[in-house]
């Protein structure tokens, strides 16, 4: 029987472990950034310093796989030049691609590395063709990353009208604004994952324990407060509860994370190039457990085509390991636009 | 990834904790910060984040065996505190399987933490940089137990 193309599996890896992880349990394709607010997952103790940096891409790269680097938050003024010399570094260590936002640096890399692959990070926030082509235009931009708001018939125009590769988030976490448009954060803290590269940063959140249950504060902020036996989510603005016309629910977005597991082989007909985990903040072990899955996903759509078979498995591996421990076909499925 | 052996979610019988909270807690503590020490001694604790630790105070408690552990870094030294600090820097809680799995990396700890088997009180940034420390440690490949092979 004819091999289906499948969209490549690329996969987070927030440390080396995590990368070898991603490597050995079937992605094809990682994404990492430095230790700094060049990209968006600026985390204490996370990322690659230069060793760990050279070490990953030679562990990747020697067994036939990609390495792409995360450089997506936007220059600081004053400090443009420690975005470029990112950019320099992952042309030096022969990166596969860089993925970037800022079209200031977009333009610096296709300039000053005309051979460097360029992505188009989901912070560059482009969500039609014509903002897509506009990069592929005066940046020479080969994919582009969807932010996770369009109805899978979104991403399929798109496709349609560009002859940029696209890439759609697959599994991890949801982020639901417009990705680099956001403001919740730095309405709370005054930072954000475009200027700082963390929505939410850490040093503003407040676990709070009291018998019975725990609450969430964001900068002094009371965000969610969760019963003993309900699922808890990321501190987020955008995942609290909050009281709208005497009502108090999810007004913006429940703590749930995205799951397109069983559109798969309507994401592979409709041409999409690859599947993004999301989640370098998270350990080698939630590296490890989605990549596997969704690999073994990917090769029941490869080998079997039409007939390819949801295991019950799959999906109960991938809510176990979810944000509030559900999962949601997001946007994809949305009735409305 | 651990393969052919995994350490399901239980929780100890309530008298377990009741008698461990008799126990001298001390120990567990000592045990505790002479690990660390051995790690950062043979590089696999990074330098530079274990320079942000200086002077914090850390406790980590077990709820179901009801035993304690609590340790500050100090001068580059782990060191164990014999009386728990009235408000730790920061402090694990969770049952002894949600320990366990995280030591054998078979759960992530964001994973423990959505499900609630895991809490996290004081500093998140210092919380965050301790999770994300030890996720980055390499640890040496141990042979495997011959009961734990296919
Ligand atoms: S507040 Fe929510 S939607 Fe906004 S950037 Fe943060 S995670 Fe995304």
């Amino acid at each position: 029987m004819r091999r289906q193309k499948v969209p490549q599996l690329i996969c987070p890896a927030g440390s080396l472990p995590a990368l070898r992880a991603a490597v050995d349990h079937g992605a094809d394709a990682v994404y990492l950034g430095y230790r700094n607010d060049t990209n968006a997952r600026n985390f204490a103790g996370l990322n690659f310093d230069q060793k760990a940096m050279v070490e990953g891409i030679r562990y990747a790269q020697s067994r036939g796989r990609q390495v792409l680097m995360a450089i997506n938050t936007f220059a600081q003024p004053g400090r443009a030049t420690a975005w470029q010399q990112a950019v320099d570094g992952a042309a030096d260590l022969g990166v596969d691609a860089v993925i970037l936002a800022d079209v200031g640096l977009l333009d610096y890399a296709c300039q000053r590395h005309p051979a460097l692959r360029l992505h188009l990070s989901v912070q560059g926030s482009a969500t039609s063709y014509e903002a897509v082509n506009f990069a592929h235009r005066e940046f020479g931009v080969r994919r582009a990353v969807l932010p996770r708001v369009l109805t899978l018939a979104q991403v399929e125009t798109v496709i349609r009208n560009t002859p940029v590769e696209i890439e759609v988030f697959g599994f991890g976490s949801l982020c639901v604004m417009n990705e680099g448009r956001c403001w919740l954060s730095s309405y709370a803290t005054g930072e954000s994952p475009n200027t700082v590269g963390a929505c939410s940063p850490a040093k503003y959140v407040q676990w709070e324990r009291s018998p019975g249950q725990m609450s969430t504060r964001l900068n002094g902020i009371l965000i969610d407060s969760f019963r003993d036996d309900e699922a808890a989510g990321y501190p987020t603005l955008c995942k609290g509860r909050f009281e709208v016309d005497g009502e108090t629910y999810y007004a913006m977005e429940e703590p749930t994370s995205l799951n397109v597991i069983e559109i798969l082989p309507e994401i592979a007909r409709i041409g999409v190039a690859a599947i993004k985990v999301e989640g370098r903040q998270r350990s080698p072990t939630y590296v490890a457990q989605v990549t596997r899955t969704l690999r073994a996903a990917l090769d029941e759509l490869a080998s079997k085509g039409q007939h390819f078979h949801l295991k019950p498995a799959w999906q109960a591996e991938l809510a176990r390991l979810s944000e509030g421990s559900q999962v949601t076909l997001g946007a994809y499925n949305r009735p409305w636009r | 990834m651990t393969q052919g052996f995994s350490i399901p979610r239980f929780t100890l019988p309530s008298l377990v904790s009741a008698i461990g909270r008799q126990l001298p807690q001390w120990p567990h503590s000592l045990a505790l910060a002479t690990a660390l020490n051995a790690a950062a001694r043979v590089g696999l604790l990074p330098s530079e984040d274990l320079a942000q630790l200086e002077g914090r105070s850390f406790l980590i408690e077990v709820l179901d065996a009801g035993g304690q552990a609590c340790f500050c870094y100090r001068g580059g030294w782990f060191r164990p505190l014999f009386s728990a600090p009235a408000a730790p820097d920061l402090s694990f809680c969770a049952n002894l399987s949600a320990f366990l799995q995280l030591l054998a990396r078979q759960e992530d700890p964001d994973t423990l933490f959505f499900r609630r088997d895991l809490s996290i009180v004081g500093d998140t940034e210092l919380g965050l940089l301790i999770k994300n420390m030890l996720d980055a440690v390499e640890w040496p490949q141990l042979p495997k137990l011959p009961t734990f092979r296919h």
